[in-house]
């Protein structure tokens, strides 16, 4: 016959204990609130997919913005740096926000999928602040903008080649909208 | 090279009544890198009233399966039916099915409710009990007490730290790509007992342990603000890690616990801060117009590796924790992020891009002896075991819906998948529950 050890007591007090703490962390619960946007904040909001052409949009509302002037600009592969197509669409931009002042602005900045999802946060911060800065330049006031990353992780664009990276590579002018 | 040896040692533990003549030697796993024959095991059901001994010793032999030292051998070729844990199995019996150690135990209910597991580690060529250990516990953590059992055997005969008695925090993910769900979640390192921890409102990312206590440092998008939060696993208390002028991201805790390092955004540029928990005081550590990312301490605490730009692509650079020293050491084709040193402290995990695929590879922290473990469309986001063994990461297939975590050893072999209720991403290793 042989004997059989004592077992740590700290083990035994862990395993023990161990039930209180899983059911504590069930009862997390969270209580914050996302604070609503006043406006839609993209095309999907705005019914832009079906019957809705350009040009039907009331001048001045937010769906003029996105079917007029265009709300997004595109970006090459890891690259921050403004596009002649992009810049064409960010002089729209601040055209349209300098005739229709009283709209608060938040760029959005987004990253395509093939990266890895720290870096890619600060890859859509360096666009969104690369896009306020261009407007900043076109003299949209600094204080009417706020810009957001998002990263990766809300692509518009589902597929895995380079036709759905490039559009999500991206920075949206939100009107109203929440950021930083 | 990983090989079977035999060899002499001192029994600490477990008093061995019958001695069989000189063969008392230990059968034994020696890890050293390469492939490894799996060593062939019987864990016999234990004896219990109802399958409750058959269930831990499931467990039990599914870890050591999953481990990929261990071969755990089909209970029908089993010879001798173990009727009396306490008593000395008859060896010939196993040895006749190749069983290199025999694992035999029985799960009794005390008069106060609590289970007591018991079990004894045999090594059937030398004639002798390895270990003999016992565990009292609620009956609803039968499965700890199975990994804690595994852990005893593991590290019996590998003479290494196990860890089957952990957990792994991610992020679970649910829903289209385009509208996609992310909630915190946790579960047994088998991928049991999953429960989540947040609601699916706010984006979450990048959870990691805490290495002294219940607690997980992660990234919210809450209330619209990304930023950097604490949470307690015990109370489900939260709360936001310092109050900086815009978005926080990556953190992790320094090796004691008292510490979290992250990433401040400010304009196109991200640096990497610290803040003291006690004393709520940051420090910048690094200064560049660059993005700066993704810090981890080494387990002593005196250096930390970073992902950064700042010479064009993601490499990797490491620097002395008050920010001294920074010095590049990575310097293959591609780039490289997500470094995470191994708790052992030989060994930087990273994420690797290169040619259009992402691999998840290991070098030295001095940069050198680089090893590529797995390759292909998409693999991110590696972590250790706490016996800096094993890794899990994230996985994402071309094509597929969303990603999946899969563990694989330290060689490169034995990749796993770790089946999850949902897409997966983002897993973080605890330590050992001790």
């Amino acid at each position: 016959m042989s004997r059989i050890t004592s077992p740590a007591s700290s083990r035994m007090q862990t395993l023990a204990r161990n039930p209180v703490m899983i059911a504590l962390v069930m009862t997390l619960a969270l209580a914050g609130c996302k604070s609503k946007n006043s406006l839609p904040n993209n095309a999907n909001d705005l019914g832009l997919n079906g019957a809705n052409g350009a040009g039907a949009a009331t001048p001045g509302s937010a769906q003029d913005f996105t079917v007029n002037v265009g709300d997004r600009i595109f970006f090459d592969t890891d690259s921050t740096a403004i596009r002649a197509d992009a810049a064409q669409t960010l002089d729209r931009q601040a055209q349209w926000l300098a005739q229709y002042p009283n709209y608060a602005i938040t760029v959005e900045g987004h990253a395509d999928e093939r990266g890895t999802r720290e870096y890619n946060l600060a890859l859509g911060a360096r666009r969104a602040a690369a896009a306020k800065n261009y407007l900043v330049s076109k003299g949209v006031p600094a204080q009417r903008l706020k810009t957001i990353s998002y990263g990766k992780e809300k692509p518009v664009a589902v597929c895995d080649d380079i036709s759905c990276w490039s559009q999500n590579r991206r920075a949206v002018t939100v009107l109203g909208g929440a950021g930083l | 090279m990983m090989k079977l040896m035999f060899k002499r040692i001192v029994m600490a533990v477990a008093v061995v009544v019958v001695a069989i003549s000189s063969a008392n030697a230990a059968v034994r796993i020696v890890i050293n890198g390469g492939r490894a024959e799996p060593l062939p095991i019987a864990i016999s059901d234990f004896m219990s009233n109802g399958n409750l001994g058959a269930q831990i010793s499931a467990v039990v032999a599914a870890d050591l399966q999953r481990s990929g030292l261990f071969a755990p051998i089909d209970k029908n070729a089993f010879i001798e039916k173990i009727s009396n844990p306490d008593q000395q199995p008859r060896f010939e019996d196993w040895k006749a099915i190749n069983a290199q150690a025999l694992v035999t135990g029985r799960v009794t209910q005390e008069g106060d409710g609590r289970l007591r597991a018991e079990f004894r580690l045999w090594d059937t060529f030398g004639g002798s009990q390895m270990t003999g250990q016992q565990f009292f516990t609620q009956p609803e953590n039968w499965r700890r007490v199975a990994h804690i059992i595994a852990d005893a055997i593991y590290k019996q005969i590998t003479g290494e730290d196990g860890y089957f008695d952990t957990r792994v925090v991610f992020v679970s993910e649910s829903g289209p790509k385009t509208d996609r769900k992310r909630q915190l979640a946790i579960m047994d390192q088998d991928g049991f007992n999953v429960r989540t921890l947040t609601s699916s409102k706010d984006i979450v990312l990048t959870p990691r342990f805490s290495p002294s206590k219940q607690e997980i440092t992660y990234m919210s998008f809450e209330n619209n603000q990304p930023r950097v939060y604490l949470l307690q696993l015990e109370t489900g208390q939260r709360e936001m890690v310092g109050n900086f002028p815009g978005m926080t991201f990556s953190p992790r805790f320094s090796p004691d616990g008292q510490r979290v390092i992250m990433s401040l955004q400010q304009e196109g540029n991200a640096n990497i801060y610290t803040m003291d928990l006690r004393s709520r005081t940051t420090t910048r550590l690094t200064s560049t117009a660059a993005i700066d990312t993704s810090p981890s301490y080494a387990p002593d605490g005196n250096r930390i590796v970073f992902e950064s730009d700042r010479g064009g692509k993601q490499q990797l650079y490491v620097m002395n924790a008050d920010g001294s020293g920074q010095t590049r050491i990575s310097f293959g084709d591609g780039s490289y992020s997500t470094p995470v040193w191994s708790p052992r402290g030989d060994l930087i995990a990273f994420t690797k891009q290169s040619g259009g695929k992402f691999s998840i590879g290991v070098m030295k922290p001095d940069g050198s002896g680089e090893r590529i473990l797995t390759t292909g469309f998409h693999n991110e986001g590696p972590t250790w075991a706490p016996n800096g063994r094993v890794l899990m990461f994230f996985r994402q297939a071309a094509g597929a819906g969303g990603p999946q975590l899969y563990s694989i050893d330290l060689t490169g072999y034995n990749e796993q998948v770790i089946k999850t209720p949902a897409f997966a991403s983002d897993p973080a290793w605890s330590p050992l529950l001790e």
